[in-house]
């Protein structure tokens, strides 16, 4: 399994539902061997093209390759994927083991290779001796495994799965998150996944797409989703995030400096394509890398007079609103125990400083 | 659960005794030594189950009930499921008229059916009147009845097992065998015994549409008309009873594993 090497590749890829444009002119590239996730709220367009991979839907335009050949038309069945259903659709005529050899009918296996490849399936997937069972009999993470092993032995070069976790309870779901990842690295194969839950896909995937109104906004490594949202939107989908908007007026030295209204200007890190001077800008922090103090800091850092509203208190951090004058919305900050400052209970409602440092911060263009 | 005898439990049990004590007078009569229906009874014979075996016309008759309905369950029951899987997965343009026009017969008086159907058969297509007119007679009232079984198996029927299949490497058709049959099975199996049923007992239609060839119900009607022959039907009519009664037993016993196996318990 090399990486880099691209294994599907969308160009323009568009599906138009009458005048719902459910996919609008997509185009990336998955690698071999890659755990990709699809992440973004429902209705953006993710199962659409999950189930473009699949061939249950054909683009309305655009092109998909898989493994170097357009297999746009080319229906489900002539597709070297294979799929983990949403409700797993097991089939419930058959026992596990059935369910398993649903798709080798064709592979040309003895009859002892059959059963080798069933019972390996069945070992990999931790359900050794559960293969005479009937579907019925099978707990919802049982389904979720029977499905994901019935896809796996068909050997597809992709394995898409549509939100395969979302049925299960919270406890069972982490669980079996560790084990696809697991399984994952086991076969190498490449996997594509649909979710909505953006800490599952943070967790498990090697590249994500966020989606939105059918178009891939950003297509990047977890941490650079965090760290580097490329966009508002993406940056208020993955965590939390304040945001402050102005005017920039100039950038030096990759920091941007911004006339922020009322308070006062704030610098930011900002990409080397940042807009020219003038531009309408915000600058987004993340609530933990805010800090708060009662006095005011030193200069070269960004700061912000306000007065604490409300307090969450989680032990291990703490959850503060902090209002400003002039802002609609309160400021966000996590504190993290070790530093956390204010201890004393009637800290609400007394002034505080939020400070921050530029390279804390990200500039993102309106 | 109470276990009072309360109005109810006695209208039940009268309710029973008048629906089914008649049909259980023809077993206790057909082994009666006597040709009249009355009581007292005079005395244990087979002698009409021996006519019975030995009458050449009873048995063609039988026959070609039989071949009629196994035939007519068949096509039936095809049609229905095709119908059937058409309805309940397509909106398709016209689905209210056309299904109207499909549930007619069953709220159309088979006389006027029957005539109609003979006016058909012989003016507008002058067709001789056969078994096969018999059966396509039949198989008109009986596709209603198949497609509200099949309908009721296949509504909420998962189309994404369907899909998986698709994806697992198979063919539509393929797909149709593997799948979607073998889920619909029960139904199938319940459509087929309904209008194997109905066929086999169905007078009117078959008294219009057929020739030279009867069918048990018409024949037996026949019969009706010479007294020292009511023996013999009336051990033809015990006949029919019990090989029912174990086809409905046996039915059930199928439907009822259908539905353990094939109903998944949620997710």
């Amino acid at each position: 399994m090399s990486t880099g090497e691209s294994i599907i590749s969308l160009r323009s890829v568009a599906k138009h539902f009458g005048s719902v444009r459910a996919v609008d002119d997509v185009s990336f590239d998955i690698r071999r061997g890659e755990f990709f996730s699809l992440l973004g709220p429902s209705g953006c367009g993710k199962t659409t093209l999950l189930r473009m991979l699949a061939g249950f839907e054909v683009p309305t335009s655009g092109a998909i390759l898989i493994d170097g050949q357009d297999v746009s038309t080319v229906p489900p069945h002539a597709r070297p994927t294979n799929m983990v259903f949403q409700n797993y659709a097991i089939f419930p005529h058959l026992s596990v083991r059935e369910n398993i050899a649903y798709g080798l009918r064709k592979k040309g296996l003895s009859k002892q290779e059959l059963a080798q490849t069933v019972e390996d399936a069945l070992a990999l997937i931790k359900m050794t001796g559960y293969g005479d069972r009937a579907s019925h009999q099978l707990s919802g993470g049982q389904r979720q495994r029977v499905a994901l092993a019935r896809a796996l032995v068909c050997k597809p070069k992709v394995l898409l799965l549509d939100e395969p976790l979302g049925a299960l309870d919270k406890k069972l779901r982490e669980e079996m998150q560790l084990e696809l990842r697991q399984i994952q690295r086991t076969v190498g194969v490449t996997f594509v996944f649909v979710t909505h839950d953006q800490e599952e896909a943070l967790a498990l995937s090697d590249r994500i797409a966020v989606m939105s109104r059918g178009k891939a906004l950003q297509i990047d490594a977890a941490n650079r989703l965090y760290e580097a949202p490329n966009c508002k939107e993406v940056a208020a989908f993955i965590g939390s995030m304040n945001f402050f908007q102005g005017s920039l007026r100039e950038t030096s030295g990759g920091t941007a400096l911004v006339d922020a209204g009322p308070l006062g200007q704030l610098s930011a890190s900002a990409a080397e394509n940042a807009p020219g001077p003038g531009s309408q800008v915000s600058i987004a922090v993340r609530p933990e890398k805010l800090r708060l103090a009662w006095d005011k800091p030193a200069a070269g850092q960004n700061a912000i007079a306000g007065r604490i509203a409300t307090e969450a208190y989680f032990g291990d951090r703490s959850h503060y609103h902090v209002a400003v004058e002039g802002l609609a919305e309160p400021i966000a900050v996590a504190m993290q125990k070790s530093d956390r400052l204010l201890d004393d209970a009637s800290s609400i409602g007394r002034p505080v400083w939020i400070s921050w440092a530029p390279e804390a911060a990200v500039l993102l263009t309106e | 659960m109470s276990k009072r005898f309360d109005l109810l439990t006695i209208y039940g049990i009268v309710f029973l005794v008048f629906l089914y004590a008649p049909v259980l007078l023809l077993p206790v009569f057909s082994v009666n030594d006597a040709t009249v229906a009355i009581f007292p009874l005079k005395g244990f014979t087979l002698k009409a189950y021996g006519q019975m075996v030995n009458n050449p016309a009873l048995l063609a008759a039988l026959k070609n009930s039989l071949v009629v309905a196994v035939g007519v369950s068949v096509v039936s029951t095809a049609f229905g499921l095709l119908a059937a899987m058409g309805v309940t997965r397509y909106k398709l343009p016209g689905q209210g008229p056309v299904m109207s026009v499909i549930m007619l017969p069953l709220v159309v008086p088979s006389i006027i059916l029957a005539v109609a159907l003979l006016v058909l058969v012989r003016q507008v297509f002058d067709i001789p009147l056969t078994l096969w007119t018999v059966a396509a007679g039949h198989i008109l009232i009986c596709v209603p009845f198949s497609m509200m079984v099949l309908m009721s198996r296949l509504e909420g029927f998962d189309r994404s097992l369907e899909e998986a299949s698709a994806d697992l490497g198979e063919s539509g058709w393929m797909t149709f065998w593997r799948v979607t049959f073998p889920i619909a099975m029960p139904g199938i199996v319940a459509s087929l015994l309904m209008c194997f049923t109905i066929s086999l007992d169905e007078y009117v239609l078959a008294f219009f549409l057929s020739g030279l060839d009867q069918t048990l119900p018409i024949f037996l009607y026949g019969q009706l008309r010479f007294p020292q022959r009511l023996p013999m039907t009336l051990a033809l009519g015990t006949t029919i009873l019990i090989v029912s009664t174990i086809i409905v037993i046996f039915s059930e016993i199928l439907r009822r594993r259908g539905v353990q196996s094939t109903k998944p318990t949620g997710l």
